[in-house]
């Protein structure tokens, strides 16, 4: 049956919020312009009304999308698309943002949130404000307005409520319209993760806020009050810059445990994309704080914060329109709003620019130039460094747009990103990086107006002694020895020590205004945590046996790859591994259960025990218990013996996962005080794969008597008559034996249990196979005259797995770094914040 | 002159530069024709080749070879103006290369194969699933 309903609301919501959107923005627009009190009054209250209408459909959307779902509608093309019906509860959310439509969506529910502080919060500003959020929403709603112009033969968005009949052509749509599939497709299991429950809302409520200031900026200009924006819209700058930067970090960190190139930051344009807005807004925060100490910047900061903005719409363009095409890996699937998207981009680029314009003579500006010895003159120029940081990234990212310009022109466009992405950002950003600790540390030692140069020798020179003597230290133990890292490292060891000292300071005079000081400690960590994790990430599953592991694989992959054959340890750095078996995870138990031990059942991701388990000493599963797993992930548990004997054990995972090409492996990763040991599976027997036995060999024994297979020691122990029979049916004349055959292993004993049947007269043979030595035993006969079984064997390769180990120093001091850049943020907030609300209270903004 | 004039200059020199290293550094999309000349001349850069796989009649892409282990696979691959080339590919075959119209592979040549770093593909529709299964 086909719930149209649900998505009649939906897709009615929708309307309801696009049209909202747009009577809100006349209305807000009306309040604003009107001289008149009264009227303006009345405008506003109408728009704050069509603007709660707004956000009621809004959640509404959001709200039918779930249900479609969550209860499995998988008629509609969304939830077929982005959900099954095993996805669990939690994951569900996540659907969401798989698909492009649920982003935009996303992203307007977190607008339609803070529109609505906005509104709460402000009096002066309510109306211009609101009249850029509201056409803000207006775009984001066409875009999943999916509407059809007549006449014009123009789709205008892409709707999440289409109906899969109507996106996909299939055959069986002919015959019978009405069909609706079973399950639907599932979300990809890379995003199963819970770092992809929080990473998008994180960094779309970055996104999101980024209007904010961008609309006090306008408000500003709109209402030529060009000094008193800034101090609503630094709080809130300062938020969007540490939810922008939580979420960015979030990314990486999920790339981190999650991908395996070995790194939490690959320089890919939706990287990108959010980088170089973040970078600039952080460069308009400097500058609206050079502005409210010393009444300079203040054309800066307008330039900047439009640019912020502007940025996000571009970024959002580039990932969404699929004019990346060629150059990304992972950008969204094109849905034909590359139109909608670049009407979105230059509106609001081209609004914001006549405006500044129209208005840049009456900016005010100061007579007179910063001194060169003033605080103000070198956060400008730490501002102006961020620029061409975000600059430097911003160029190669849009080369795909400048080809498809030169294209549009009927030039040929052949330039393509740099072929090693992370090589060539790096060698530019790490200089960056230099240039923003040192400013960042000196920076803080200026006074604002003018300090003497003496007195700046005398506060300075204590500091750069300590970072010296520091950095000595450190170049030494860790044997430091390329320029450039030296160079960050004492940039960064500056940064820290300097603003400690002027934290210090300030802990005991007036510690609200710490935040600064926190924030670049957090900066300088974070550098000294990428040179080391980075820089100084070490390959340590060094093959030195002298074998190649495969000929076809480059010299690279034989050297720094291991080959584990099941229980067969070997040494690595100052471990000894031992690769211990395949296994999988119970997701009810949330342990890794040995595939020996479970039988599968006609349902992937429903398997039995095969015996009884247990974890850590105590019992989990009964024979025949039900196990609930993720088919698609195998695990494979690795034991790591310390030189103190010491044992842990690492399950570097494999997913089989179609939509990403196949294979994926995950690493897992030991997590150390000062170094992450980071393991990934480089190569494994496939999955899916069907494996190849060799010829059979014959046994003929008796109970008790040992043969050998594969090398290994084997018995019979017992053998009986089955009175029944799994899957087959047993009358009296029928008779089925089962041979228990213990295998004894490296590290435990196997057992396998082959069937000999006779039914209806014809033999029929059930084989058992031990997965982990590569065995696989059949009963052949049995000779009762003299006590003898036949048993047949026969083998493959035993179980491998290639290994490639890396050893990541000091990546905690990164993380630690991102935690003290937060708490700085969250300090300047408060400050930022208090200041505003003092001027809100006495009547003022 | 003044100071935030100088500023000003550095600051449209830095641009000017990033801008021109940038021209420099970037990849470029040439033929496997052009690819064989640079690695002869010692240029190992690696550049971008777009292309497709030939297909027979039936629409079939024959020349794929993946390696014992499927870990890798070598393919043949006709470039723009036609020249058809083996490259090899040190990754597992991806699920949609033999549906993908166009084929880009990032790399460079090593001897006579061409030996790709990456490789991205363009599929008619981006969707994972062109059609449905019915399955009731």
């Amino acid at each position: 049956m086909i719930h149209e309903f649900i998505g009649d609301l939906g897709h009615t919501f929708v309307i309801v919020a696009f049209i909202s959107a747009i009577y809100a923005a006349f209305c807000f627009y009306k309040a604003t312009v009107k001289k008149d009190l009264e009227t303006a009054t009345q405008w506003k209250l109408n728009g704050r009304m069509a603007f709660y209408i707004h956000a009621v459909a809004v959640f509404g959307i959001i709200f039918s999308l779930f249900f479609i779902i969550y209860n499995h509608y998988f008629e509609y093309h969304y939830a077929w698309s982005h959900s099954s019906r095993t996805l669990p509860t939690h994951y569900m959310i996540s659907c969401f943002w798989e698909g492009q439509e649920g982003s935009f969506l996303l992203w307007m529910f977190w607008h339609a949130i803070l529109g609505i502080i906005i509104i709460f919060t402000n009096k002066y500003w309510e109306a211009p404000m609101m009249t850029v959020f509201a056409t803000v929403q207006a775009f984001l709603a066409s875009m999943i307005l999916g509407v059809v112009i007549p006449g014009l033969e123009l789709k205008l968005g892409s709707s999440p409520f289409i109906l899969l009949r109507d996106a996909i052509s299939a055959p069986i749509f002919d015959s019978q319209p009405n069909f609706v599939p079973t399950d639907g497709t599932g979300l990809n299991p890379l995003l199963q993760n819970y770092w992809m429950v929080i990473h998008p809302p994180t960094l779309f409520l970055g996104f999101a806020t980024t209007v904010i200031p961008f609309a006090y900026c306008i408000a500003g200009l709109w209402q030529k009050k060009y000094r008193d924006w800034i101090r609503p819209a630094l709080p809130w700058a300062l938020f969007s810059a540490a939810i922008l930067g939580i979420g960015i970090l979030m990314g990486a960190y999920w790339a981190y445990e999650t991908l395996n190139f070995g790194g939490y930051w690959n320089w890919d344009p939706v990287e990108n994309a959010v980088y170089v807005p973040w970078l600039i807004l952080v460069a308009a925060i400097h500058t609206m704080i050079i502005y409210r100490n010393s009444s300079t910047a203040l054309k800066s900061s307008v330039v900047l914060i439009i640019t912020s903005f502007v940025l996000i719409l571009y970024s959002t363009f580039l990932t969404r329109s699929g004019v990346l095409g060629n150059a990304s890996v992972h950008s969204f699937t094109d849905l034909g709003l590359s139109g909608q998207l670049l009407i979105y981009l230059l509106f609001f680029t081209v609004g914001a620019v006549i405006l500044t314009i129209k208005r840049w003579k009456d900016i005010p500006t100061s007579e007179k130039e910063a001194e060169t010895y003033s605080r103000e003159f070198w956060i400008f120029i730490g501002a102006l460094s961020l620029c061409l940081m975000g600059f430097q990234v911003l160029i190669p990212t849009s080369i795909p747009v400048f080809n498809s310009i030169v294209e549009m022109f009927g030039g040929v466009g052949n330039l393509a990103p740099p072929a090693n992405q992370i090589e060539y950002y790096s060698k530019f950003q790490l200089w960056f990086g230099v240039l923003i600790a040192i400013l960042s540390g000196v920076g803080q030692y200026f006074w604002w107006k003018k300090i003497e140069l003496k007195q700046l020798k005398n506060s300075l020179s204590g500091p750069l002694v300590l970072t010296l003597i520091i950095s000595a230290i450190i170049i030494l133990l860790a044997n430091v020895a390329k320029p450039s890292y030296i160079a960050l490292l004492v940039a960064g060891v500056f940064t820290i020590v300097a603003n400690l000292k002027i934290l210090i300071g300030l802990l005991k005079t007036s510690p609200k205004l710490s935040g600064g000081a926190i924030t670049h400690i957090g900066i300088g960590l974070v550098l000294i945590g990428v040179l080391f994790s980075s820089g100084y990430s070490k390959v340590v599953s060094l093959n030195n046996t002298g074998m190649l592991i495969s000929k076809q694989s480059s010299a690279e992959f034989n050297n720094e790859n291991l080959l584990l054959f099941i229980n067969e340890p070997k040494t690595m750095l100052h471990y000894t591994l031992k690769y211990k078996g395949e296994r999988v995870e119970s997701l009810d138990e949330g342990i890794y259960v040995d595939k020996n031990d479970i039988a599968l059942t006609a349902i992937p991701h429903l398997v039995t025990a095969k015996r009884e388990i247990s974890d850590n000493g105590s019992l989990v599963y009964y024979k025949g218990d039900t196990i609930h797993i993720a088919p698609e992930n195998t695990y494979y548990e690795i034991e790591y013996t310390t030189e103190d004997g010491d044992k842990f054990s690492l399950f570097p995972r494999a997913q089989v996962n179609e939509a990403m090409g196949g294979l994926l492996a995950s690493p897992d990763i030991k997590r150390g005080l000062t170094s992450d040991l980071y393991t990934h599976v480089s190569s494994i027997r496939s999955p899916t794969e069907e494996v190849e036995w060799n010829n059979p060999e014959e046994f003929k024994v008796g109970i008790n008597e040992n043969f050998y297979v594969n090398d290994y020691v084997a018995n019979v122990a017992t053998i009986e008559r089955l009175p029944s029979l799994k899957g087959v049916d047993l009358t009296d004349d029928d008779v089925a034996i089962q041979a228990k055959i213990i295998v004894q292993g490296e590290e435990r004993d196997y057992t396998a249990e082959p069937v000999f049947l006779i039914k209806n007269g014809l033999v029929g043979r059930i084989s058992d196979e031990i997965g982990d030595l590569g065995i696989k035993l059949t009963l052949l006969n049995v000779h009762p005259e003299t006590n003898n079984f036949t048993i047949g064997a026969t083998t493959r390769q035993k179980n491998w797995v290639v290994l490639k180990a890396l050893e990541k120093p000091y990546i905690n001091v990164l993380w630690l770094g991102t935690l003290v850049f937060v708490v700085g943020f969250v300090v300047a907030i408060r400050r930022r914040y208090s200041e505003f609300q003092k001027m809100k209270r006495k009547g003022l903004e | 002159m003044k100071r935030s004039h100088i500023i000003g200059i550095v600051l449209i020199a830095a641009a000017i530069a990033i801008i021109i290293s940038t021209a420099g550094d970037a990849s470029s999309y040439v033929t496997f024709g052009e690819a064989y000349e640079m690695s002869k001349n010692g240029d190992s850069n690696s550049i971008h080749v777009v292309g497709e796989l030939p297909k027979n009649e039936n629409g079939e892409v024959l020349q794929i070879y993946p390696s014992a282990d499927k870990l890798s696979f070598r393919f043949v691959m006709s470039d723009e103006k036609g020249k058809q080339q083996e490259v090899f590919y040190n990754e597992p075959m991806p699920s949609d290369f033999k549906r993908s119209e166009k084929v880009v592979v990032i790399g460079s040549y090593q001897g006579e194969l061409f030996v790709a770093d990456k490789i991205l593909m363009k599929c008619p529709s981006k969707y994972q699933e062109t059609t449905v299964n019915a399955k009731m």
